[in-house]
């Protein structure tokens, strides 16, 4: 069994949904429950492998890549096709396989308009190979493969099926991402060119991640490392998305059916986030201390800005997109410290803005199926109307604002006390003031939260809802895809332990090199 | 008699020349698939009207015979005292081009029966061209080159204007001819130039020579030199000299028009390289800063007038100027970095044919039910025709330049070649295509954005019958091009040729 697994596991979660996409594309365009049923089991089968590669998975060895997947691809290039995961990878990759099950039996009766199952669901799947394999690819043009492949199924995912300003959002998210990748492949090339052996002075001419992190920018002149690292700063920071280029993700979000905005919260946006702390970092160190105090100033203004910006929001999902930003601020000013406590909760940051994010999305969905509007102005007594998704509404939210005992807290109050003490070489004067910046953040995540929370639960439900029989308590279908999250987000809460105890000796490998 | 009529002149002291037949067979099976439409025209039967197709095709196929045993050889064959050569280069691209003018037959088949298009004339006009470009692929001698640029361009010239009776196919076919006659003037005075300076026509000669000139004869030579990339810069759509090509590719029959822009393109690639990889290589000063102006002008100038097309053929015609741009890149390092340069081209080339063709077979596809070629005909088209829908969807991605379709990989070798040579030039170019390629994204999406997000225009779903010669092209281009995507390997096994090796030709 741990034979198979170790040389087949991480290629199955990979390229098992492909294959249940290629299925349902032969499938017959009438038969919608077959195509459903395709989905459902082949999400549930990557993630049944995903859970045994967690069991077999060495726990005390969570710093080395494991289960190492290494064949030749491209031998002109020197690429190869390696996948291997460590405690880094694990926790976002179980994210990923977790929510796509969840995803695709909520679709099972929230299919947007206009239906067409099979090119929707076809989609979903590729987006998952895409994703899955962004966090266990170990060599840079694997990587960059499979972070493009999620551009097209999620462009046509909110082009097709998504709200009314959807092509407007659809293309706005797809240049900025292609933007920032082509400038990341621009980027890898450069490191490829330039890295050379330390100790012999020969150039590596790699793409392999192992190989290019042990050397660690090793023979590329100071300034050329910024600059390579600037190329990786735009095509992640767009990603995440960081301040300046947040403004695809208010739209993007808002306009994409539900099913979209939870991959988009839960995953996507993981990808610059993880290539940050997996490439980036370990790969330009001396860069990554020279832009460290940038990205931290601009984690500090998009946790402000997002907060405002939720606060101006009419539009709930907007609402709960903008607080996206202001989340993500917080993961980069984790990261932005450069010490091991801080991309630790940065890791626990991306799993639990996974897990709450997708959560709200969801529910947001759920309303919008039965209200047709989420302007908040126009909603009011969920908690009369529909109880139990009210709860639940107030729960998501109580997590998102990083309520203690929920997961949340683990992502967010870490990060800030990180800034406390940034690594060597950064200015601690700087840090502490982005402490203080993004603890007031908290207060106004607090704010804008509960003033949502009160706006669409509390009081009695606005005279154009009061009786509408549409609007009906959480059907046993969104049960099942909400509970695991409500559970984990819980479970989480009272046992950070879980998440910090794999991702700390892979993260403390990444931040000893800047003396963290 | 002829013996007695010999006599009265003396020897010239000419004598045969061996001729390796092996090495010439790709040719000559051409030339007699050719000549056996001819034929098969003369006998002017119906039966043999419908026979045509197949015969082109098999005489493509025929032709590939032999270059799979040369390939299986594998040594290098000098002709002519070094103005034909046969290696693995050329095999690589004699290849291509066969292939490529398979799937156009395929394209053309049912394009020219229905419409009646004197089909005998159409197909043997086809091979001969395809002839030239696979004359063109062995071609190191200026003469050598100007003939194989005659043969494929003249034919060329006449199927654009194939449909007589349209305005815009004769004004496609006259400005093509007109313009392509000026370019190959201009080529042919540059041609003059560097044979007095370089004293001989053989590349490999010009080489020698030019090197052995050092400052002298400067401004000659870089007349010459810039004379000769004017006059393929026209054949290859370059700005400032692509102002033919839109009009000629909207005017052109369709099939024409996808041969125009992959195959006649890639032929005028091929002539650059024969031309600068083997003859000028020595004076990057001279070209290098041309082929930097003519590479940056055509992708951005290209891409930006592309964004304003409306019509799906003219897109494709600024997008393929664009694309030149891109293919032109690789020239400007070949100073430093000579080997990557050349393959980096090569596969271009041959990942551009793929994803290009695929594209106007599915236009040409969907043109049987439109009967239109606007982007806005296209809307709803995923409602009607799934299978189109998601073939053009991969070739437009592929050409955008997502993996992991084949189009990435083309750019990612660019991109290969330009940082590794590790000058200026190379860094700044790579730059500037990675902000093309976004710019490109925007107008290809475009199309996907009309097929699967717009409502079908005039309301009619109705399905039409997709020809089988026309499903298969396509279906031969979306393999292609998704697999060159997911393995690159299989093209970059047979383009790592070094030209280095083959210096002992080229100088």
């Amino acid at each position: 069994m741990n034979d198979f697994l170790t040389d087949w596991g991480l290629i199955l979660v990979t390229f098992l949904p492909l294959a249940g996409a290629l299925v349902t594309l032969v499938l017959p365009e009438e038969s919608e429950s077959g195509i459903k049923l395709v989905s459902l089991l082949t999400t549930v089968a990557a993630a049944v492998v995903g859970v045994l590669l967690l069991i077999e998975f060495d726990h005390g060895d969570s710093g080395t890549l494991q289960f190492v997947v290494d064949r030749s691809w491209i031998e002109l290039i020197n690429s190869r096709f390696i996948l291997a995961i460590d405690g880094l990878s694990m926790p976002l990759m179980l994210l990923t396989l977790g929510i796509m099950p969840l995803v695709v039996i909520y679709s099972w009766n929230h299919l947007p308009e206009p239906r067409n199952p099979k090119a929707f669901f076809a989609l979903m799947l590729v987006l998952e190979t895409g994703m899955v394999g962004s966090f266990v690819a170990q060599d840079l043009v694997l990587f960059f493969v499979f972070f493009e492949v999620v551009l097209l199924p999620m462009y046509f995912l909110i082009g097709v099926w998504g709200g009314e300003r959807r092509q407007y959002a659809s293309i706005k998210f797809f240049l900025y991402t292609l933007f920032g990748s082509a400038f990341l492949m621009v980027a890898f090339l450069a490191v490829y060119f330039l890295s050379k052996n330390p100790v012999t002075g020969e150039a590596l001419r790699t793409f392999d991640m192992r190989a290019l992190s042990s050397v660690g920018g090793a023979g590329i002149a100071r300034t050329t490392a910024i600059l390579i690292f600037g190329g990786m700063f735009l095509g992640f920071g767009i990603k995440v998305p960081m301040f300046p280029f947040h403004t695809w993700l208010p739209d993007a979000h808002t306009e994409a059916p539900t099913q979209g905005s939870v991959i988009l919260a839960a995953v996507l946006l993981k990808l610059g986030t993880y290539g940050f702390v997996r490439i980036a970092l370990p790969i330009l160190p001396e860069a990554a201390r020279w832009w460290a105090p940038i990205i931290g100033v601009l984690a500090a203004i998009g946790i402000i800005y997002g907060a405002l910006g939720c606060l101006a929001q009419t539009d709930m999902k907007r609402l709960i997109a903008f607080s996206s930003v202001a989340h993500m601020g917080y993961v980069m000013l984790g990261i932005a410290t450069l010490t091991d406590f801080g991309i630790n909760a940065a890791v626990f940051g991306m799993v639990a803005h996974g897990l709450i994010t997708g959560m709200l999305f969801f529910v947001a969905g759920s309303m919008k199926d039965r209200y047709h509007t989420l302007e908040i102005k126009r909603l009011g007594g969920l908690l009369v109307s529909a109880p139990r998704m009210g709860w639940v509404l107030g729960y998501a939210s109580m997590a998102s604002l990083g309520l203690p005992g929920l997961a949340g807290f683990w992502g967010e109050f870490p990060a800030i006390l990180s800034a406390y003490n940034p690594a060597e070489g950064l200015s601690v004067g700087l840090f502490r003031t982005l402490m203080v910046v993004a603890a007031i953040g908290t207060v106004f995540a607090a704010g804008y939260l509960l003033w949502m929370f009160q706006r669409t639960a509390f009081g009695t439900p606005k005279e154009e809802f009061a009786n509408d029989p549409a609007i009906t308590d959480i059907s046993p279908v969104e049960w099942i895809a909400w509970l695991p999250l409500l559970v984990l987000i819980v479970g989480f809460g009272f046992f950070p332990g879980l998440i910090f105890d794999l991702s700390s000796p892979a993260v403390g490998s990444i931040a000893r090199v800047f003396g963290g | 008699m002829l013996a007695s009529l010999l006599q009265l002149f003396p020897d010239p002291g000419y004598r045969t020349p061996t001729l390796d037949w092996h090495a010439l067979a790709p040719e000559i099976v051409l030339s007699v698939g050719g000549l056996l439409l001819v034929l098969l025209d003369a006998i002017k039967l119906d039966r043999a009207r419908a026979l045509m197709p197949a015969v082109a095709n098999l005489s493509l196929l025929g032709a590939l015979v032999p270059i799979i045993t040369l390939a299986v050889d594998g040594s290098t064959r000098v002709l002519f005292g070094g103005s034909f050569v046969v290696d693995p280069m050329s095999l690589v691209l004699k290849t291509l081009f066969l292939l490529s003018g398979y799937v156009v037959i395929l394209l053309s088949t049912n394009y020219v029966a229905e419409g009646d298009y004197w089909e005998s004339e159409y197909y043997t006009l086809l091979t001969t061209s395809i002839l030239g470009m696979v004359v063109m692929s062995s071609a190191r001698d200026l003469l050598m080159i100007f003939v194989a640029l005659e043969l494929l361009s003249i034919p060329a010239y006449m199927l654009a204007g194939w449909r007589k009776g349209d305005q815009r196919s004769n004004e496609a076919g006259l400005k093509y001819f007109l313009m392509g006659v000026f370019a190959s003037a201009i080529f042919l005075y540059g041609m003059s130039l560097i044979y007095g300076v370089g004293r001989s026509t053989r590349l490999d000669e010009i080489a020698a020579n030019l090197d052995s000139l050092g400052t002298t004869g400067v401004p000659a030579v870089t007349l010459g030199l810039l004379l000769i990339l004017m006059g393929f810069a026209f054949k290859v759509s370059a700005v400032p000299f692509h102002t033919w090509a839109p009009d000629t590719y909207e005017g052109a029959p369709t099939p024409v028009t996808a041969f125009l822009a992959v195959a006649s393109k890639a032929a005028g690639f091929v002539a650059l390289i024969q031309l600068v990889f083997f003859g000028f290589h020595v004076r990057p000063d001279v070209f290098q800063p041309i082929f930097f102006i003519l590479s940056i002008a055509s992708m951005t100038i290209g891409n930006l007038i592309a964004l304003r097309q409306t019509n799906l053929v003219r897109m494709l015609a600024y997008s393929g100027i664009a694309q030149a741009g891109f293919i032109l890149a690789p020239f400007t390092v070949i100073e430093t970095n000579r080997d990557q340069a050349l393959s980096s081209i090569v596969i271009y080339l041959v990942i551009y044919a793929a994803m290009n063709l695929g594209a106007f077979g599915v236009l040409i596809a969907v043109a049987r039910k439109t009967r239109s070629a606007e982007i806005s005909s296209f809307g709803g088209l995923l409602t009607y025709m799934p299978g189109m829908t998601f073939a053009m969807t991969i070739f437009l991605a592929a050409l955008a330049g997502i993996p992991p379709l084949a189009g990435w990989y083309a750019k990612f070798s660019v991109w290969q070649a330009l940082l590794g040579a590790e000058t200026g030039m190379g860094v700044a170019l790579a730059i500037i295509v990675a902000l093309n390629t976004v710019i490109g994204a925007y107008y290809y999406l475009n199309v996907a954005k009309a097929m699967w997000f717009d409502p079908v225009p005039d309301g009619d779903t109705t399905k039409v019958r997709i020809p089988p010669g026309l499903t298969g092209a396509i279906v031969i281009a979306a393999i292609v091009t998704l697999v060159l995507g997911v393995v690159p390997n299989l093209v970059t096994d047979v383009t790592s040729f070094a030209p280095g090796a083959s210096a002992a030709l080229g100088g």
